[in-house]
């Protein structure tokens, strides 16, 4: 689904593309950036931050820079639609799922002057910058949170896939729990997608059915937290404030804010002063928000507040060395005091204290 | 409620949809005519149900409209099968694609509202039977229209002279065009019939299952409603079937992941499709002769003039 404006604006597009030749970036009047996302706009969660991301671009600079989005793009077709973008005459296009990444590769260096920003994945070029948050920030503090709150001391995850990212939330947000809580037992379920509302909220079902009073999620839609509202239970919303669908039950969201990077590369390319980086944002640079934290006794709420001031600090880092892997053996440190950002990135082990096994 | 009954309630609630939008199809299928676009009819249904139902906020004009939203689809897809001979395959397709991007536009403002949940009909004192007593006598409406449905769309297929009429003209339509049978006709209300369940699964996918729109929402289960269409031999019994042991079969992997069993969750994910491929294929194994798909099944109807 192309937004009206990609044909609209195909003509002058193409004039900008003929002006875009040089490979010194230079200042420019008018720009385009244009956006890929992995779900609907309306999913509540992920891609619905990113438009937001997007809209903020447009109010920055009115007048200035035109944007487009192409939603729901399929992991697996998405070259196709990058491509698309990139033979329209966007100066800057940014795919916003894991899986985008080899074709954004692909599509980057056969289009060497326009540049690319890919969210989540960990391949770059000259002209494709990487980017994305440390969501593990705010896991953590949820993770306390359950841990406190829980009462079956059983809390529970909603995953989506089995790959690092999600593996990394999962650890935090049982980190987070086992700081306060010991004794906590964990249950996971991966959906095996990222959006499907009914099948998210099934798995959250499930868990609640087996037990779990504290529901994490790291899928898109609000239909896990829904469910645990439905049960008298608790959640927290994910990627954006889920508070309407669990007035509730929500006790916090961790809420992904990338209106100021997205403002701030837009800027970058107007001003012909881009360049490819990798940025890791967390709470210290507001890439990573908590929503207000209610349904909770006031010294629970104080702790999450006291441990946010932490991390934000850089006083509390989530992954602090020791930590141990689920065999009890000390995971080797490569940071300095906590684990390496790569080895947080690529992570693919579960702590001690988690009884499943990651699906291989 | 225990683990079991709240396990078993979950399966219901997954299975329903698909059976609901599998009866529709079905009858579109034994008229001979293929339908593809069940996704998009009844994402359709879903958008135009959740709609309705914020708009008026009722549950019950919600439903209507949803029905109604998709029977119009399948009035489209109707007008260019039937009106204009065009390739079925390739206007189910259409329809579907047309249905995930106007339900998106239509649902647009109300992305974020959201509605309470139904109330489930209670019958008193048989629901308090242990078990089973809230399986079945504690469901939603959807539930019992779903079984009631199921019943009335197989003894109208086989039990009736309209039923056997629609049979033939999906067997063979230029030989029930020959007898004078009115082909056009019926495959008209069957397409308008499958529409209609397409629509109604979709409106309990947004009122009773999530009970909110997102676009998209309906993630596919058109397409499995279509192959349970297949798998299920064109049977309504054996739709019932298929769906529960799908639905079955979904809740049930995630609970074992949530068991820490063991098994990989991607594996998990598989087992639906293949118990439902499997039992289906055994249960028509047993029945001993081939069933296949109807006659005139995705074949234009042009008669001679």
């Amino acid at each position: 689904m192309f937004s009206g404006k990609v044909f609209g604006a195909l003509a002058g597009a193409a004039v900008l593309a003929l002006s875009a030749g040089s490979a010194v970036a230079q200042p420019k009047d008018k720009i385009k950036v244009g956006f890929i996302y992995v779900g609907p706009v309306g999913d509540h969660g992920w891609s619905y931050q990113h438009d937001v991301g997007r809209q903020a671009i447009e109010k920055a600079f009115p007048g200035k820079v035109t944007t487009t989005f192409v939603e729901s793009v399929p992991e697996a077709d998405s070259e196709r639609a990058i491509e698309q973008l990139a033979r329209t005459g966007h100066d800057l296009i940014f795919t916003t799922s894991f899986g985008f990444m080899e074709p954004t590769l692909k599509v980057a260096k056969k289009y060497p002057n326009i540049k690319f920003e890919h969210a989540t994945g960990f391949k770059r070029n000259p002209n494709l910058s990487t980017y994305a948050a440390k969501f593990h920030e705010g896991r953590y503090i949820i993770g306390q949170i359950a841990g406190k709150m829980t009462k079956s001391n059983t809390i529970g995850y909603v995953g989506a896939f089995p790959i690092p990212e999600v593996i990394a939330g999962i650890n935090a947000f049982y980190l987070g729990a086992q700081s306060v809580n010991p004794s906590v037992k964990i249950k996971i379920v991966f959906a095996n997608t990222w959006y499907d509302p009914a099948k998210e909220g099934d798995a959250a079902k499930a868990l609640l059915d087996q037990g779990v009073d504290m529901l994490a999620q790291h899928t898109d839609s609000p239909a896990p937290i829904q469910a645990a509202e439905a049960r008298g239970k608790f959640g927290f919303g994910q990627a954006s404030d889920m508070e309407r669908f669990a007035p509730k039950a929500q006790l916090t969201a961790i809420v992904d804010n990338w209106s100021d990077y997205y403002v701030a590369r837009a800027k970058a390319i107007l001003d012909g002063t881009w360049k490819s980086e990798d940025v890791w944002g967390g709470l210290a640079s507001n890439m990573v928000v908590m929503s207000p934290y209610k349904n909770m006794p006031d010294d629970v709420k104080k702790l999450a507040q006291e441990t946010e001031a932490a991390i934000r600090s850089g006083q509390l880092n989530p992954f602090k060395c020791p930590i141990m892997g689920q065999d009890g053996k000390e995971i080797e440190c490569k940071g300095q005091g906590a684990l390496s950002d790569e080895q947080v990135l690529g992570m693919n082990f579960y702590v001690k204290g988690i009884e499943d096994k990651i699906p291989q | 409620m225990t683990t079991f009954e709240a396990i078993l309630l979950t399966i219901v609630t997954a299975s329903t949809p698909l059976l609901i939008a599998a009866l529709g199809e079905l009858v579109t299928e034994r008229s001979g005519v293929l339908n593809l676009g069940v996704e998009g009819m009844m994402v359709m249904g879903a958008a135009c149900s959740f709609a309705a139902a914020v708009t008026f906020d009722s549950t019950l004009l919600g439903v209507a409209a949803g029905m109604l939203a998709g029977a119009l689809m399948a009035a489209l897809f109707a007008l260019l099968v039937l009106g204009f001979a065009a390739n079925q395959t390739g206007s189910g397709l259409a329809l579907t694609i047309l249905g995930l991007g106007l339900s998106g536009l239509i649902g647009a403002p109300f992305v974020g509202a959201r509605r309470d949940p139904v109330a489930p009909v209670d019958i008193p004192v048989l629901s308090d039977i242990p078990v089973i007593g809230r399986l079945l006598f504690e469901q939603d409406l959807f539930v019992y229209a779903s079984i009631v449905l199921t019943i009335l769309v197989g003894l109208y297929l086989m039990r009736t002279r309209s039923g056997l009429t629609l049979r033939s003209i999906g067997e063979n339509h230029t030989s029930a065009n020959a007898l004078g049978l009115p082909v056009w006709r019926v495959r008209f209300w069957a397409i308008l019939f499958g529409g209609a369940c397409a629509g109604l699964a979709g409106a309990y996918l947004a009122l009773v299952y999530t009970r909110f729109w997102s676009p998209g929402m309906t993630a596919g289960r058109g397409w499995i409603a279509l192959a349970l269409v297949v798998f299920a031999a064109w049977r309504p019994g054996w739709v019932l079937i298929g769906a529960y042991i799908f639905g079955a079969a979904t809740v049930l992997q995630l609970h074992a992941q949530a068991a820490q069993f063991g098994v990989p969750s991607q594996v998990l994910s598989a087992v639906p499709y293949l118990a439902t491929i499997l039992a289906l294929l055994l249960l028509s194994i047993r029945h001993g002769r081939a069933i296949g798909a109807p006659g005139s099944l995705g074949t234009p109807f042009v008669p001679d003039r």
